[in-house]
């Protein structure tokens, strides 16, 4: 038996170049249509009082490989740890999940070592120059020194920043280290790319420019991006979108057949007398219709929304009621996510969020304390 | 600083580490190899903010400055020559290099708890790296960046009357380099446990004076009470300083000084000093990356 294992170990360690150069093709990763596929995906802390919460609860999840996926929730519905479980930052519970065609359980290393990821509080070396701070980051991931210096030259030409590459990042805006950021996370050339939130905190001009990065990247190097977002006209540009709340994916599909799944047009109206007017409304509408009645006027969701209005304006002419205003609109994906969550995506409760990502992207925040 | 050539075989790796490497470039090397990468790449970030910073580092040499020069060079008129080796202010050197690379051993473990808040570590913990090499290319990189600082002072031997002997200053630069790494490994080892900075530099304030009076730097702690003695010889900065004191003693005889730590009357050789602060540096280190290294 010993001398079996042994011969095997010597067998295995002469022929590095047979055994590192098959499997270049990769049948796992070739064989999954999928960039990322979880089952059961579970993580689960200890609560306060012996209770335990479950940040993400059997999350069946699958992105397809170069697609671009937003994942939207409520703040505290697990975006962020689902995102730490498929990145390997942490180990779930229980359930699977592969990556980049890697186990994330079993092969930790070896899935971030395939995936990019854009944190959403991120953080750069303030006092090193932009190209420093790429340099650090691509030995980190083992890169040569050749390779690492070609690799931040690139990237950082990518991002459109090779004019800064020697400006500390002290001195660059927020754009610019949200872009040089990006350029950190293509250093290994990673086919799927986690961002975190990617826009939060910039104006529009530089939230355009990032995005305009990430479409390049999906179309010209076919990475899959997996991006979490609280701009839905973001959410709307993606292939595909997944809801998740408590834990659990709750709505998943493109942004057009999530909204066509919820069908109903908004018909508001604005009258002289909202209250009465709601009774006529009532009193056309088919049953079960909720109406609502609130400072904007009088409003219902209903299958295409424009016919109603002729109709409704009629009947309500006919009660000598003015009409003074009248619309029908698709629904939107807020609508979606209100129709899946309860919530509205800027509602209160998940406005924490922008308030507190702000200070994250003045230099206050990143910079360290002396 | 270059690293060791890579072993030529890739049989140390776990077996169900798949033979896949990754697409992202042409080279494929062993994962010993990439993990020397990251941690030249983590001692190379060190020294990049070392350069970046001249003032910082500037002033962090100027205390030690201050206190050989000023305190020093005061007390020397009070202290007769004959009661301690040599004069005041040779006595005090071993005592000032020990501050000197104490501070920049401290800031590694301030910096792993704002790296932490920061989010930097975070980004550091996404590299295909084992979390435990991390954490010892940080000791790595604050021991050297440590290191670097006290060379600087050893530049001052002349100015307190020690001969520029090399094997003195390569003796104490190894000397240094120990203690450097100590620091840094208890500083790290306090650091993985504390979450908030405000808390670190409290309990730094607390234990730093008493830990730098009791380690016979400034004036020798023979003439305290008993329980003095006791405290001394559990502190590892009294090790250290008696290891620089006796890498004086060995190349300048005539200015041997009285060494710090006894155990119950016995002078334990300056190897076994050594080896002691060196075994405490690893345990050190070796819990900090344990504890740094747990799954979250």
């Amino acid at each position: 038996m010993q001398p079996d294992t042994a011969d095997e170990a010597r067998t295995r360690a002469t022929l590095p170049p047979t055994t590192a150069a098959s499997p270049d093709l990769e049948p796992s990763a070739v064989q999954s249509a999928y960039a990322i596929s979880t089952r059961g995906l579970v993580k689960s802390y200890p609560g306060p009082d012996g209770a335990t919460t479950h940040a993400v609860h059997g999350l069946d999840l699958d992105v397809h490989r170069g697609e671009t996926f937003a994942f939207l929730g409520p703040n505290g519905a697990g975006k962020s740890t689902t995102i730490s479980l498929l990145c390997a930052l942490a180990r779930p519970t229980a359930g699977q999940a592969t990556v980049a065609g890697v186990d994330v359980i079993r092969q930790p290393d070896e899935v971030r070592r395939r995936v990019g990821m854009l944190f959403q509080q991120s953080a750069l070396d303030s006092d090193l120059t932009a190209e420093q701070n790429l340099h650090i980051h691509a030995r980190l991931y083992g890169l040569s020194r050749r390779h690492a210096r070609l690799r931040a030259t690139e990237t950082l030409e990518k991002v459109g920043l090779a004019d800064r590459r020697r400006s500390r990042v002290r001195t660059l805006s927020g754009g610019m280290r949200r872009r040089l950021e990006l350029a950190r996370g293509l250093l290994h050339a990673p086919r799927v790319l986690f961002l975190d939130e990617p826009t939060t905190g910039l104006d529009p001009h530089a939230r355009a420019q990032i995005w305009e990065y990430l479409r390049a990247l999906r179309d010209q190097h076919g990475n899959t991006l997996f991006v979490t977002t609280h701009y839905l006209e973001e959410a709307e540009n993606c292939d595909r979108l997944g809801i998740i709340d408590h834990g659990r994916l709750v709505a998943e599909g493109t942004p057009l057949a999530l909204k066509a799944a919820i069908g109903d047009d908004r018909v508001a109206l604005r009258t002289g007398d909202d209250a009465a007017a709601r009774h006529v409304v009532a009193g056309l509408a088919p049953e079960g219709r909720a109406i609502t009645l609130d400072a904007d006027g009088v409003s219902l969701r209903i299958p295409d929304g424009s016919t109603w209005i002729p109709r409704l304006c009629a009947a309500l002419a006919d009660q000598g009621i003015a009409v003074h205003a009248a619309s029908a609109t698709p629904p939107t994906l807020d609508d979606v996510f209100f129709h899946h969550t309860g919530r509205s995506i800027n509602a209160p409760p998940s406005h924490g969020t922008p308030t507190a990502m702000v200070p994250a992207a003045t230099p206050a925040a990143i910079e360290e304390a002396p | 600083m270059t690293a060791p050539a890579p072993p030529a075989s890739d049989a140390s790796s776990p077996p169900d580490r798949p033979a896949v490497r990754d697409g992202t470039g042409p080279e494929r090397v062993p994962r010993l190899w990439h993990e020397l990468r990251a941690v030249h790449a983590l001692v190379h970030r060190d020294l990049l903010r070392l350069a970046a910073q001249p003032v910082h580092t500037g002033l962090m040499l100027v205390q030690p400055m201050l206190y050989l020069f000023i305190l020093g060079g005061g007390l020397a008129a009070l202290i007769p020559n004959s009661s301690l080796g040599g004069g005041y202010q040779t006595y005090l050197f071993p005592g000032v290099l020990m501050m000197t690379v104490q501070t920049p051993a401290i800031m590694v473990g301030i910096r792993l708890i704002t790296d932490r808040q920061s989010g930097y570590v975070r980004e550091l913990l996404m590299a295909p790296v084992r979390r435990p090499i991390l954490l010892l290319g940080t000791c790595a990189g604050g021991t050297l960046v440590a290191t670097v600082q006290g060379a600087v002072l050893l530049a001052l031997v002349g100015a307190i009357g020690l001969p520029y002997d090399p094997l003195l200053l390569l003796t104490l630069l190894v000397g240094m380099m120990l203690t450097s790494f100590t620091l840094t490994a208890l500083a790290l080892t306090l650091a993985v446990t504390l979450d908030r900075p405000e808390v670190f530099n409290m309990l730094l304030g607390l234990v730093m004076m008493p830990l730098l009076l009791l380690s016979g730097g400034f004036f020798p702690v023979g003439n305290l009470p008993g329980w003095a003695h006791t405290l001394a010889a559990a502190n590892p900065l009294a090790y250290g300083v008696d290891v620089l004191r006796r890498c004086i003693a060995a190349r300048v005889p005539d200015r041997a000084a009285p060494t710090t730590v006894e155990w119950s009357g016995w002078q334990p050789p300056v190897l076994l000093e050594g080896t002691l602060l060196l075994t405490v540096g690893i345990l050190a280190l070796l819990w900090a990356a344990h504890r740094f290294g747990r799954p979250e």
